[in-house]
């Protein structure tokens, strides 16, 4: 592939070119990127942050994760996320023990926000077949990761509407770093 | 010579004058080399002194040259090859490579640069790091896509053939993976006995050459509400951390070319974020979306991963600036001295908050410093090679370097690095590397 297959450079966008001045404040583009309507990005904005928005629908509760978990994540996570293959990180245990001599970080312990599971599960597990848990396996498995460490129950059904509102025990433990400047 | 030497003295030890290199100095002819990496020999030093020159008489009319020349200049050399690589000979020189979770996702991990095998600032394409967190993709990039949107007027989508026709800018830049120098935080309570490239090879330089990403947020138009941004790539890990919008306006490059030819496939191609000074982690590769929000994402890399826990059980979170850092590259682990003699000791200094302004080097174990030489004109948020002589008197010692930036930042010790952590914390080692040398030449990793 060439950049400059297409190439068709303006005569005023050559003169912008070398006059010189490097930054990009100074700089402007040519305005070429293609407008696209927003409400046809679904299948683009896979990200979800802790207000939920953009949660599919579909449901699952720690029962049907137990089946997804078995099957798709017991293999490196261990029996009840316990931790198991190599590296993989334990999902489950370690809530109280961040202060301690032997902090244990795991998905009940340490992150604060339950929506982060599913949108990175939803986008990177597993590995060996990335993006292929339906919405419901992923709200499923979410369900039973959050019921091993006693943050839900076994029955709760975790959805577009409940997962944003589950508050996870280590919500509080993070000191924000940035900007620089208000850390001081 | 000795009283010369002695008179240049800068620290204890046998740290010299950087002077005495200089054109005109004592010492030509003079300098110690490097062993090559692995085990001190001894053989090939016997070898060149018990060398005897053939008697010849090459205005002989008898007589070929072929006889006393080297069998370089007596064969025809190779065809030319379309794309150049290293010397036969240096086929040893290859990137570390670490897989923690091996067959299953042998993608998932990190390749090193061999530090103590280079030179100069800029790391060749070939062997700068990579961090994957599951396998380098193969993108096409005729099918590529970029897309903005968010809180921004108006989404765009941008192919490869569009953003050719941007203005480009050139920076040199340090990447610096968060979790480099592992070996040397908080994960291991005794020192691991590898090279330097192992221990600090997750930091590369290179000149990137791309797109002000604050171009093409212009484009789009930034609404009010817009603080953060979200950036995206198109791996498997479907890699997304949170970036402040000031940092995405400021300094933030859409990077497409790396030392001048189109990224590698490692470092993210066809296109790349990339964000000076910043965790290298947050310089998304393979970059395909950047959503403009309100707050952070709250993603998995920003949360559970690159998050820094203190000994009092909270952590702090968005520590994005890689802190200012140091070591010295020759000598170091993986290295073995030839011997007592005159070394010049180089080094790489670089810093996330700005230029390095100052490498200090102690031969005593931090007790005694000098100034090192600092080659070239120190860049913001680049590589910064330092150099200072050094005389080792063949006693086993202690070797440590110390870079303060321009804001002002310092090493550490490591102990006092560390007590800053809890257990197991592994981001952000920015301490004082110490190698000790011992007396048959062998150099180690100690903790101090």
């Amino acid at each position: 592939m060439s950049l400059f297959k297409n190439f068709r450079l303006p005569v005023f966008f050559i003169g912008f070119i070398f006059s010189g001045v490097a930054l990009g404040g100074e700089l402007q583009g040519p305005k070429l990127g293609v407008p696209v309507e927003a409400g046809t990005l679904s299948g683009w904005d896979i990200s979800i942050g802790p207000d939920g928005r953009g949660l599919p629908d579909g449901e699952g509760d720690s029962r049907s994760g137990f089946t997804v978990f078995t099957e798709r994540c017991l293999r490196c996570h261990g029996q009840r996320g316990a931790g198991g293959l190599g590296l993989a990180d334990p999902l489950v245990g370690g809530i109280g023990s961040l202060a301690t001599d032997e902090p244990l970080k795991t998905v009940g312990s340490y992150w604060p926000y339950a929506t982060t599971i599913f949108d990175y599960i939803r986008r990177a597990m597993p590995y060996d077949a990335p993006a292929s848990l339906t919405n419901s396996e992923v709200y499923a498995v979410t369900a039973y990761i959050l019921a091993q460490n006693g943050i839900i129950g076994e029955v709760d059904a975790i959805n577009a509407v409940t997962l944003p509102m589950v508050r996870m025990p280590n919500r509080d433990g993070f000191v924000m770093f940035w900007p620089e400047e208000d850390r001081k | 010579m000795r009283s010369e030497l002695e008179a240049s003295l800068v620290a204890k030890n046998g740290l010299l004058d950087r002077r005495l290199f200089m054109k005109g100095g004592l010492l030509a002819g003079s300098i110690a080399v490097f062993a090559k990496p692995g085990r001190v020999d001894d053989t090939s030093t016997e070898a060149a002194i018990n060398y005897e020159a053939p008697v010849f008489d090459v205005q002989s009319a008898s007589q070929s040259i072929g006889a006393f020349l080297p069998d370089s200049m007596k064969t025809p050399g190779a065809i030319f090859r379309g794309y150049g690589k290293p010397a036969g000979a240096e086929s040893s020189v290859q990137r570390i490579i670490l897989q923690p979770y091996g067959d299953l996702a042998p993608g998932a991990g990190i390749a090193m640069t061999p530090l103590q095998s280079l030179e100069g600032t800029i790391t060749p394409n070939g062997l700068h790091f990579e961090r994957s967190h599951n396998g380098r993709p193969t993108i096409n990039p005729d099918e590529h896509e970029f897309l903005i949107h968010g809180l921004v007027q108006q989404p765009l989508k941008f192919s490869m053939d569009i953003l050719s026709r941007y203005p480009l800018i050139s920076r040199n830049y340090f990447i610096e993976c968060a979790g480099n120098s592992f070996f040397n935080s908080n994960l291991f309570s005794e020192a691991t006995q590898v090279s330097v490239g192992m221990i600090h090879g997750l930091v590369s330089g290179a000149e990137w050459t791309g797109i002000p990403l604050s171009i093409l947020l212009d484009e789009a138009g930034l609404l009010p509400e817009g603080k953060w941004i979200l950036a995206e790539g198109a791996d498997s890990a479907g890699m997304s951390r949170s970036i402040p919008l000031g940092k995405a306006m400021d300094d933030a490059i859409i990077a497409i070319y790396q030392n001048g030819e189109m990224l590698r496939p490692e470092q993210g191609y066809p296109m790349r974020l990339l964000l000076p000074g910043f965790e290298g982690n947050m310089s998304v590769k393979w970059l395909r979306r950047i959503k403009v929000t309100s707050n952070p994402t709250y993603t998995k890399d920003e949360t559970s991963k690159y998050s820094d826990l203190m000994p009092d059980g909270m952590a702090r979170q968005f520590t994005y600036t890689m802190g200012v850092k140091s070591t010295i590259t020759r000598p170091a682990g993986g290295l073995v001295m030839n011997g007592p003699g005159l070394y010049e000791i180089s080094g790489l200094a670089w810093s996330g908050s700005g230029k390095i302004i100052k490498v200090e080097v102690s031969a005593d174990g931090g007790t005694t410093w000098a100034a090192a030489a600092l080659d070239g004109e120190p860049l913001t948020r680049a590589l910064t090679r330092f150099r200072i002589p050094w005389k080792w008197d063949g006693l086993p010692t202690l070797l440590q370097s110390r870079a303060t930036d321009e804001a002002g930042n310092t090493q550490l010790r490591r102990d006092v690095w560390s007590a800053q952590y809890a257990e197991g914390q592994l981001y952000h080692c920015n301490a004082i590397q110490t190698w000790s040398i011992a007396r048959n030449g062998e150099v180690t990793n100690v903790f101090i």
